[in-house]
């Protein structure tokens, strides 16, 4: 048996059950990130020496009846711009190539509670800003399915971990669709929450009205589990929203009869690859046999979400990414002339070109004489979006569609085109302005032998609704792993 | 014959609230402590944290807005003002540009001829201060310290209504007896508890538009804040005179050299890029909450003042300058609580402590003495263990050092010497030695007694009681 | 291009955003910045006259801390990441002349 073939759900039973040990589990995962970490570069830390004493330590805590849960001693993987206590915490960033956080952020002190075991830190774009991972400091990591494609971005490593079976789940954070597109890319599943629903505390904020923090995993029950513990209101976040419920396990019931699921026209236009489209169109097919009802629609606006997301999470981002200036934690360059010239050397050297980039746009359009006429105008514009997804949602449960529109590129083809890049996150950027909940699931294998993902979103705090879409189709087909996951094992 | 200019001034005040904790954490605001000590992730600007408002601070806010005639901006945000400093640690600064908690109020004022005058607030708004910069010489380097960051302050922007540097202190005089008297802030201005922004620019007597204007920023005494506009004030018109532009900037007030000096840099753009907080959201002020706040506003001079009258029967201008100070006006309750005397306690205030606070050149928030010692030197005094004479010398070491004059007398031997005895035999030496005083005494000039007194009390070191060494003299005296 | 981005803005830029670019990156950076705009300005194409800014996209308000003291002393642990520390303080280049 490969244990790292298991989900992360049916790897907490077997550890519930005594037929095996969290010191196996960790053991098979340190194995397989020994395997093939070397060939896709999913992790920035790997916490050797102190997780199998962290394994035991909850082994104990197991044996002793004191944790019951269902994630229990099972590994995760934590993107890098999530602050650990005494672990190194980059966001992939020379600028924090050093930075040990003296506190731990509240998604994961969530999952620390119901007995997870922390593996390690997954690379990502520089601060969560890129769509194919390749803008890391810490070198690019690549496509499980095939190393000479990207694994997309921003959450790339989170999920090439989850797809190459370092680990059965890890946690992602999607400001743009950075779970959502590499989930898609990769063969996973992700969910991106409703804005609020997860705690940011201990985040590192890129756009810090978009960025949420979410599951990724091999299967939907796993996702919906995951969510479970890490969604929680959190005070120490004024964002946080206290929900009525935060049950999503209820969901999972393959039974979608009289669910109303919209086909938004816009989202099959021109740009839209061919087999993706196909791909996509058969799920709907699939669950309308199923007696879901099945419509088209136009949700409109969809070519205004890209310009006024970038407006705002640029504006964002330049604010969010001014503390990081050699002071106080990270990277201080060597040799500077007094102080500005200190903060100018240290950032200059400490982010790359991305980074700088919608550094420069963001405090461009904040600047004066230019905030009403790009920031107030970005901010009417997501308004608009918000209705116009209000409006669909009086009509339909789910909105189904891609989550790309194409199957992942090769490395360096995107890197080359900013604007081409930024086009590829079309299908989900609005939902972050929406604040709306998105899931990314595989729906199928292109022609070059890469995963097509499919994309279903929910009405604001309306989670389970796509759970259980997703839960549905899911349960019409196999699992495809890539050729190189469960190697570690044999 | 020159030409007449007036002065416009404007001010900027920031006051720290009274707080126990930070704006946007749970550390303490307490003064002191090893640099660093009072900090978490959120004040220092840790990658990840998330800052929460302090229900606390709004509620001041409101305070000082209602009792400044202030209208409530019942839905009011945060923004971001953006700006690279040190002492700054996310290098932007939470506070209110777009919707100010407070807006359009005003205080009056008393003018040097008497008259009233309205000083208009333009608003009130929340914000963060910033840590502290400690400059070491050694190293020729910067310390920061972010005790300090974090800790609540509100901003109160004047209208440009001022026109003097008088009109300008009793506005401050004024908005610190209000502040002080909500407890929202102690507004010690050397502290920096109270600080003062001076908008100020000159334009010919009866001209209708305002000229350009510059801030002067490290004014940290009324004395400052006077020199400082006196010394802008003349740069400007300077500059004028010598058909040369003022220029619209930041100024620091250099006290010591009497000068200023600009501020900006090729650095500082001064481009703040403001942009609502995406990190915190709304504040709804309901009506209800307005008069829940309104409800709860401690007593403020005026009332003060009457109820002194009435309560303790202390005379108009003595309530008056008690309750000039919200300090000297806790004292001054304090020690009748303890002591029941009113009267006493009033004079000690109105003319030992007056006193040395001019004589030390201090302000009523300086003082640093217990209620409870100046009960006790009253009691003394009351009770005979000691004459007047000794309780003021007494009373001076309260005022600075704070001791407990019943432990001061013991110690330093300063009891009135009861035995009439000893003090007769003195006495009678005294007048032995004094046939001068004594004869004038009995020609009829009864005034010469005081110079026996005085020569007795000499002899005594002043543990007597005058009037005991009265009554024996005289006595004696008539007896011969 | 509609936006021609000029040296100038590209030095008030970098002063705001304590960036500073090499000759190459200036020039890489006035096209990039050029081209985005243009982009954006599609969204001019919409009216939104009427609309209301929305920063928020849920109605949360008044979510507000009690005054109490909690947190404790981590100075030691959060100076351990300074790139330069004395006294207990952190360390910059000086701030006045």
């Amino acid at each position: 048996m490969d244990l790292m073939h298991l989900t992360a759900v049916e790897l907490g039973k077997k550890i519930q059950n005594k037929e095996v040990t969290v010191r196996e589990c960790v053991e098979a995962a340190l194995a397989q990130i020994e395997a093939v970490d070397t060939k896709i570069n999913s992790f920035v830390t790997v916490d050797r020496e102190g997780v199998l004493k962290k394994a035991d330590d909850i082994q104990a805590r197991i044996d002793a009846g004191e944790l019951t849960g269902p994630l229990a001693g099972v590994p995760v993987a934590i993107k890098d711009n999530m602050c650990t206590e005494g672990m190194l915490t980059t966001c992939s960033s020379k600028i924090l190539y050093n930075f040990v956080p003296t506190y731990t952020s509240e998604a994961v002190l969530n999952l620390e509670k119901a007995g997870a075991v922390i593996i390690g830190k997954t690379n990502m774009d520089e601060f969560a800003m890129g769509s194919t991972t390749e803008t890391s400091a810490f070198g690019p990591t690549k496509n499980p399915w095939n190393t000479e494609h990207v694994p997309g971005g921003s959450s790339g490593g989170s999920c090439t971990a989850v797809s190459a079976e370092e680990v059965p789940y890890a946690l992602g954070s999607d400001t743009g669709g950075s779970i959502r597109q590499p989930s898609s890319f990769c063969g996973v599943v992700g969910i991106k929450p409703t804005y609020g629903t997860v705690s940011r505390y201990g985040l590192i904020a890129y756009g810090s009205s978009l960025d949420q923090i979410g599951p990724v995993a091999k299967d939907v029950t796993d996702c919906a589990t995951i969510l479970e513990t890490i969604a929680s209101y959190d005070p120490k976040d004024s964002t946080s929203v206290k929900r009525d419920s935060y049950d999503f396990t209820s969901a999972l019931v393959d039974d979608v009869k009289g669910l109303r699921i919209g086909i938004p026209k816009d989202y099959f236009g021109e740009g839209l690859d061919a087999e993706v489209k196909e791909a996509v169109l058969k799920v709907a097919k699939v669950l309308e046999e199923k007696g879901a009802i099945v419509e088209e629609f136009d949700l409109s606006l969809v070519e205004y979400a890209i310009p006024a997301y970038y407006v705002i999470a640029s504006a964002e981002a330049s604010s969010n990414l001014a503390r990081f200036d050699g002071v106080k934690y990270g990277y201080r360059t060597e040799e500077y002339e007094g102080l500005h010239n200190m903060y100018k050397k240290s950032r200059s050297e400490g982010f790359g070109p991305e980074v700088k980039r919608r550094i420069m746009l963001g405090s461009f359009v904040l600047s004066s004489g230019y905030y009403d006429a790009y920031y107030l105008k970005a901010l009417r514009t997501k308004a608009l979006i918000k209705e116009a997804f209000d409006k669909a949602f009086e009509k339909y449960d789910v909105i189904l569609g891609p989550a790309a529109p194409t199957t992942a590129p090769k490395l360096g083809e995107s890197l080359s085109d900013p604007i081409k890049m930024y086009l590829g996150d079309i299908y989900t950027i609005s939902v972050n302005l929406a604040g709306l909940p998105g899931l990314s699931m595989p729906c199928g294998i292109d022609s070059k032998g890469m995963p097509i993902g499919v994309q279903m979103i929910g009405d604001c705090f309306k989670e389970n609704n796509i759970i259980r879409a997703a839960y549905a189709f899911e349960q019409t087909r196999e699992y495809i792993r890539p050729e190189m996951a469960g190697k570690g094992a044999e | 014959m020159g030409k007449q200019y007036e002065t416009v001034i404007g001010l900027e005040v920031h006051v720290e609230l009274a707080t126990k904790t930070k704006i946007f954490c749970s550390c303490s605001t307490e003064f002191g402590g090893a640099p660093n000590s009072h900090t978490c992730p959120v004040c220092t600007g840790m990658p990840g944290s998330l800052p929460v408002l302090n229900k606390k601070v709004v509620e001041y806010a409101i305070g000082v807005g209602l009792a400044t005639n202030c209208d409530i901006t019942q839905y009011c945000k945060f923004d971001r003002k953006n700006y690279f400093y040190p002492d700054n640690p996310q290098n932007y600064q939470i506070s209110q540009l777009y919707l100010p908690i407070c807006r359009n109020g005003g205080v009056e004022i008393e003018t040097a001829d008497g008259g009233k005058k309205v000083i208009g607030i333009h608003e009130i708004h929340m914000e963060e201060d910033a840590g502290k910069l400690i400059h070491d010489e050694w190293e020729d380097c910067s310390l920061v310290d972010f005790n300090r960051s974090g800790v609540p302050l509100i901003e109160i922007v004047s209208e440009p209504d001022m026109r003097s540097a008088d009109e300008v202190i009793a506005y401050l005089e004024k908005l610190r007896m209000i502040i002080q008297y909500l407890g929202a802030s102690d507004c010690k201005l050397q502290e920096g508890s109270m600080r003062a922004d001076v908008n100020l620019s000159v334009r010919e007597v009866g001209a209708e538009a305002f000229g350009t204007r510059t801030e002067m920023k490290n004014l940290n005494s009324f004395k400052a804040i006077a020199r400082a506009i006196e010394g802008e004030r003349e740069r400007q018109i300077d500059l004028i005179e010598e058909g040369k532009k003022v220029v619209q900037e930041t100024r620091r007030w250099d006290d010591t050299k009497g000068m200023s000096y600009a501020m900006r840099s090729k650095e500082d753009a001064q481009d703040y890029r403001y942009f609502p907080e995406p990190d915190l959201v709304p504040i709804i002020i309901s009506d209800e909450w307005i008069e829940e706040i309104r409800s709860r506003q401690p007593e403020l001079r005026t009332e003060k003042l009457e109820r002194y009258k009435k309560e303790y029967d202390i005379p108009q201008y003595d309530a008056e300058i008690i309750t000039s100070h919200k300090k000297m006006a806790d004292i001054f309750e304090a020690t009748v609580e303890i002591c029941k005397k009113p009267k006493e306690v009033s004079n000690w205030l109105m003319v030992e402590t007056m006193r040395l606070l001019k004589e030390k050149d201090m302000e009523p928030d300086q003082l640093g003495f217990t209620p409870a010692n100046l009960a006790k030197l009253i009691g003394l005094i009351d009770q005979g263990v000691i004459n007047r004479t000794i309780g003021k010398e007494i009373f001076e070491k309260i005022f600075d050092e704070d001791i407990d004059p019943e432990v001061y007398v013991e110690d330093n031997g300063l009891k009135i010497e009861s035995d009439d005895g000893a003090l007769k035999g003195i006495i009678e030496g005294i007048v032995a030695a004094n046939p001068q005083s004594v004869s004038d005494y009995k020609a009829g000039k009864k005034k010469a007694i005081g110079f026996l007194v005085g020569q007795t009390m000499k002899a005594m070191k002043g543990k007597a009681d005058p009037g005991t060494v009265n009554k024996i003299l005289t006595e004696i005296l008539d007896a011969e | 291009m509609a936006n021609i981005i000029s040296d100038e803005t590209i030095e008030y830029v970098g002063i705001l955003a304590k960036l500073e670019l090499s000759e190459d990156e200036k020039e890489q950076a006035k096209k990039d910045m050029g081209s985005m705009l243009d982009y954006i300005d599609k969204l001019n194409e919409l009216d939104t006259s009427g609309v209301e800014p929305m920063s928020h996209v849920f109605p949360v308000h008044n979510v507000f801390r009690e005054d109490v003291v909690v947190n404790g002393d981590i100075h030691e642990q959060m100076l351990a990441n300074a790139p330069k520390e004395k006294d207990d303080s952190f360390m910059v280049p000086k701030t006045v002349e």
